[in-house]
């Protein structure tokens, strides 16, 4: 048999291992893995305590939504009501948008992950549990202090979409617009470091023998999701970033006087923005896929191609964004181009809905509540899928564009693919966390109700919207039979809130949170996460060989329970879990997790105070915030990269593996790339800011600093990552005392400073000025952005030296070390391409 | 809390969007078209896949045979969706073409700019200069293509007039050329379609439509030297009280740019950017409290003004076609 690395498959053959575990070793593991109680639940750090807070808070923003959208429904079933005043409905439709978007549905499919993820993969937790928590209280606070922004009549006003010049400083002068800006700003914080967590637990975290292939189909939608985050998300937090710095410090970016561009937000929010919908929808789509199996109690059908048609999702959702600008005027050329990828894009949507046939075909379906929120989920989304093919003819968008045509796409697509399977999700995982099923009879009348509503309401939308009633009204004039279609949605639309509201009263009687004695596999499904748990997730980790190993592999679950397979108890006598090869799962090292935590709590607390405090220009305590933040931070990683005792542990079967991996091996490592990834995509962005500009109004352009000055940057450049290697290498031989990898770090983290500090320089000596012109603002962003990276190198080299002082650089080799290289080596690069960049244009 | 608009009635329907299935016009009757061949190609999709539902769930042993396997993912999920699309994208793409084919030169020319919540519109002679202003409403001839310069002076505004066209947005710092042509006489309406702040709501517009005589015997008398009027009563008013700061009334001194021209003003058929119908009671509610129907709007409300004041300022206004 091949291996990936080294690992002798055969070894597999000892488990289930036979003979009897040791007594008092189950108890180990629970005291190693019990929670902590009453306030100790604010450090709970592991995922099935986290991952339920955030499903719940993530449900209570979508309550909080849909109550605003209620509202609206009784300001719009009659014309000319003043129930809410204009100022309040532009209010309440961007917050509508805004929190639904941000605040419900991606942070909903990153908790399901948390919560799901490790149970379906058998991993005792995911690969950063302090990393979740810290997204997770970020979210939580910094959301409902987002959500309160409405009460006090501050609530962003601009539409979700925030397009300037509407939301520049000239027309938006309140601080409206910043709650948006900062709010979503460290939300997408809180999604870069879930989709981190998730592409390396999805990867490094799988149960031995769960090859790629034999991996549970939601792992697969939540690796292209997390993934697309990744690409996406940067688009976004960089666009926030430049229209806040378009608001505090006047810096042209979308300013066509001074040579910015109303259109460039467009470019970047939509790169985002569209993507989204499909970050919101794959997810959906892998639970749905997981679901259907167990109701239809056979095997995905297609699953190949299901796989297939997530990677293509992903691939051309970010060729399409420029469809929701086919009424800026854009060239015939770019509307071909885009109308085809808007169109190709629902060929891998009809692959996914026709696997779902053919699975219901194959199998012996049963009307569970989960099987009907399926169904209803589908035909929904297919009736939205239509109408997406429908807008994708670029005439007939011309006119269905910004009517109530789009918000009934639109709804139909996040309620047919995300709503109604997540409320499937709902009834058929509860049982796994909860002492009680959810009831079946509750769960029908539910569903009948909110599918009805949503027919009710968002069917007569097309019809308004084809009748010329366009969106994001807060009323109409009467007589043009606009009225009657508006009070039938108004009428719908409570509907739906009645299905929600019976849905909320059956988690009240029958929800009761159980880490451990959950009410179980009420719906027979095959995949690892109906194992008997307890907080430690499964007493040990099954060997894989299929991908529904509880249908195939009898007598798992008693096996599992007993300890037969790996780790069935705890080496180290510390929280742990096995890290394994990406693409065949092999056994590699024995994970060090960190436990409980204030930490991170703190940190996510002081962030989100940062940017509150920010937004309502309390500048002093906000960068008391920001330093408390890093301050938490840092403390909190202090505890972490240490090494234990035995450098080798018998993982069961007599297994040896090692408890401390460096390198490209190891965890940490792979999620460093990934958010370095993040920040390249981020300059990317910016690059793109800069030729977009340069391009459209490259009259504003002056001649850039000499080129001569790189003699001096590039250098130093060059010496800030010789450096950092030096370093790295100098820890694996023998060195002198002076010249610690805390020293070397710290001077090659100089050498950064030196190389951006010399970079501005230069750019301060020319007349160009960042409040002139597109070009100085783009310059200078890009600038500020290499600035920011030498800053966090500055504390890294402090962190560094301190641990280096404090004798925790080890030799040969140290992840703390490593990923701080990896950081300034990328920072660097960075820095250089920048100062290239920026002095190309325009070209003599 | 006011109820805005209060005074707004069903007469006052001019300023608002139809039905894109009642066309005017050669650039909105093509889409009306596709629209129909969309609906109809949805709705048999739609009960395709329904069908492939019931059959899944509770169709016979055949049907499920059929219907469970990769070959049906194939034709159903790639095959039939490829062949669909690809026919629809050449149909789209032709259309788009033919809808984006640059009118003649010698087309009558109208810069509509985008104002925060109305609209300015100036009739360009042939070298691109306006020669005639007005605000809020177009007039067009039959039968002939209309060109119309859309820009904005300040947000991004959407001009959509779905009788006679698609819309298409008014950028800062942008000139987008939209034609459009009406094929009978009538009163079309349009409102402003992307998002652009407050009284986004309330921002109507109006397309009247003539018979070629009709419009060329309406711009004759627009564009006829206007009889020097008396200075006094409401023009001594709208002079003294401020309102010749922000609006122009050609052939008089009052020559303000920020607000609506109102040089035809009593000839048009809505005020307050169609929300309202045009007469003298409204026009004197407007002046004097505008923002109670109009929240946010520009004009400040003149509550100082006294009913007389009102009605002669309203009677001038009157005149002014």
């Amino acid at each position: 048999m091949k291996s990936e690395t080294g690992f002798d498959p055969a070894l597999y053959d000892r488990f289930p291992t036979q003979e009897e575990r040791p007594t008092g070793e189950l108890e180990e593991l629970e005291r190693i893995w019990r929670a902590p109680r009453g306030w100790g639940l604010l450090t709970a750090v592991n995922n099935n305590y986290v991952g339920v807070f955030y499903v719940g808070t993530a449900f209570l923003f979508f309550l909080l939504a849909g109550i605003l959208a209620l509202v609206m429904r009784v300001q719009l079933a009659l014309p000319l009501q003043g129930i809410l005043p204009q100022e309040t409905y532009n209010q309440f439709f961007t917050m509508h948008g805004s929190v639904m978007m941000f605040l419900f549905a991606v942070p909903m499919m990153e908790a399901l992950g948390v919560l799901l993820l490790p149970q379906m993969l058998a991993a005792r937790d995911l690969p950063f549990p302090r990393l979740s928590a810290y997204a997770f209280w970020a979210y939580f606070v910094g959301g409902l202090c987002f959500f309160a922004s409405l009460f006090v009549g501050l609530a962003p006003n601009s539409g979700w979409f925030m397009y300037p010049p509407l939301t520049s400083t000239a027309y938006s002068p309140g601080i409206n617009a910043d709650f948006w800006l900062l709010g979503i700003g460290f939300i997408e914080i809180s999604a870069i470091a879930g989709a981190i967590e998730i592409i390396v637990g999805v990867l490094r975290t799988r149960a031995p023998g769960m090859t790629l292939a034999k991996m549970p189909i939601y792992a697969w939608a939540m690796l292209v999701f997390a993934v697309m985050i990744i690409i996406g998300f940067p688009a976004v937090i960089l666009a926030t970033l430049l229209l806040e710095l378009e608001r505090a410090f006047n810096w042209p970016f979308f300013d066509p006087t001074r040579g910015g561009d109303a259109l460039l937000w467009q470019h970047l929010f939509w790169f985002f923005g569209h993507p989204e919908v499909y970050i919101i929808f794959l997810p959906a789509s892998g639970l749905v896929s997981m679901m259907i199996a167990a109701m239809a109690r056979t095997r995905l059908v297609g699953h190949d191609l299901i796989v297939l048609a997530f990677l293509a999702t992903g691939f051309i959702s970010f060729g399409v964004w420029s469809h929701h600008m086919f009424t800026t005027g854009m060239p015939a050329l770019s509307i071909g181009f885009f109308s085809a990828a808007s169109m190709a894009v629902s060929v891998p949507a009809g692959i996914q809905v026709f696997s779902w046939i053919a699975t219901f075909a194959v199998g012996k379906p049963r009307f569970n509540a989960p099987t009907l929120f399926l169904l209803g989920g589908m035909v929904t989304f297919v009736i939205g899928g239509l109408t997406g093919v429908m807008v994708a003819m670029v005439p007939f968008d011309w006119q269905a564009h910004d009517s109530y045509f789009i918000v009934a796409h639109l709804h139909y697509v996040l309620i047919g693919g995300m709503v109604f399977p997540l409320f499937a999700a709902f009834y058929y995982w509860t049982p796994m966390m909860s002492r009680r099923a959810l009831s079946e009879r509750i769960g029908k009348w539910a569903f009948w109700l909110m599918f009805v509503g949503m027919q009710v309401t968002f069917w007569p939308m097309h019809l308004t919207g084809l009748m010329g009633m366009p969106r994001r009204v807060y009323t109409y004039l009467p007589g043009r039979d606009w009225e009657i279609l508006n009070m039938i949605s108004t009428f719908g639309a409570f509907l739906i809130g009645a299905g929600v509201l019976l849905f909320v009263i059956d988690l009240a009687r029958n929800f009761r949170f159980a880490a451990e004695g959950a009410a179980g596999n009420v719906y027979e499904g095959g995949s690892l996460e109906w194992l008997p748990t307890g907080l430690y997730s499964a007493r040990s980790i099954p060997v894989t060989k299929s991908r529904e190993p509880l249908w195939d592999q009898p007598g798992l679950a008693q096996d599992v329970e007993a300890g037969r397979y790996f780790l069935p108890n705890a080496p180290t006598g510390l929280r742990e879990s096995l890290a394994t090869s990406p693409i065949r799962a092999e056994p590699q090292y024995l994970q060090i997790m960190p436990g409980p935590s204030l930490w991170p709590f703190l940190a996510a607390v002081f962030t989100a105070g940062f940017f509150m405090l920010l937004t309502v220009q309390a500048y002093l305590p906000s960068f008391a915030c920001g330093v408390l933040m890093v301050v938490c931070m840092l403390r909190w990683l202090w505890d972490t990269d240490r090494r234990v005792p035995q450098d080798k542990v018998d993982v069961g079967a007599g297994i040896m593996l090692p408890t401390y991996v460096t390198g490209p091996g190891s965890h940490g490592w792979w999620a460093m790339v990934v958010l370095l990834v993040v920040i390249f995509m981020i300059f990317l962005m910016a690059v793109f800011g800069l030729l977009y500009l340069y391009g459209v109004h490259p009259q504003f352009w002056a001649p850039p600093t000499g080129v001569g000055w790189l003699s001096a940057i590039l250098p130093a450049y060059a010496g800030a990552a010789g450096l950092a290697m030096l370093s790295r290498h100098m820890l694996a031989r023998e060195a002198t005392r002076l010249w610690t990898p805390g020293v070397l770090y710290a001077l090659s983290a100089a050498a950064l400073v030196a190389g951006i500090g010399i970079d501005l320089w230069s750019w301060l000596d020319s007349p160009i000025r960042p409040d002139a012109s597109g070009q100085g603002a783009t310059v200078f962003a890009l600038l500020a952005l290499v600035a920011m990276l030498a800053a966090v190198a500055v504390l890294m080299a402090g962190y560094i030296s301190a641990r280096n002082a404090r004798g925790l650089i080890v030799r040969p080799s140290n992840n703390s070390l490593d990923l701080c290289v990896l950081f300034v080596g990328y920072a660097a690069a960075q820095g250089a391409v920048t100062a290239v960049l920026i002095r190309l244009f325009p070209w003599a | 809390m006011s109820q805005p608009i209060s005074m707004a009635r069903a007469d006052a329907q001019a300023g608002w969007p139809a039905s894109i299935f009642d066309p005017a016009g050669p650039y909105a009757g093509s889409v009306t078209t596709l629209s129909w061949i969309l609906i109809a190609m949805s709705t048999a999709v739609l009960a395709l896949v329904i069908f492939a539902f019931w059959a899944a769930l509770f169709g016979n042993d055949r049907l499920k045979k059929r219907l469970g396997g990769t070959r049906a993912i194939w034709i159903g999920g790639v095959a039939f969706p490829v062949v669909v699309l690809t026919m629809l994208l050449i149909y789209g793409l032709t259309l788009t073409r033919n809808l984006t084919t640059p009118v003649p030169e010698e087309a009558m020319r109208v810069r509509v700019t985008g104002e925060m919540w109305w609209w300015r519109v100036a009739y360009l002679d042939p070298d691109g200069q306006p020669y005639m202003l007005d605000a809020n409403e177009l007039h067009i001839p039959v039968g002939r293509p209309v060109v119309l310069e859309l820009e904005s002076s300040d947000v991004i505004h959407s001009f959509w007039v779905p009788q006679l066209s698609g819309k298409l947005d008014m950028v800062p710092g942008r000139r987008n050329i939209m034609p459009i042509q009406a094929d009978r006489p009538g009163v079309f309406g349009g409102q402003c379609a992307e998002f652009c702040g407050g009284a986004h709501a309330l921002m109507g517009f109006v397309v009247v439509a003539h018979e070629p005589a009709a419009f060329d015997r309406l711009m004759a008398q627009r564009r006829a030297p206007r009889p020097q009027q008396a200075a006094e009563g409401g023009a001594a008013l709208f002079r003294e009280k401020g309102c010749a700061a922000c609006h122009r009334i050609a052939g008089t001194q009052a020559n303000g740019a920020a607000g609506p021209d109102l040089s035809h003003v009593a000839a048009r058929r809505t005020l307050g950017a169609g929300i309202l119908p045009n007469n003298q009671g409204t026009l004197m509610g407007w002046i004097g409290d505008s923002q109670s129907i109009k929240p946010g709007n520009r004009m400040p409300a003149y509550k100082m003004l006294s009913a007389q004041e009102l009605q002669q300022l309203a009677d001038y206004l009157g005149q002014q076609r």
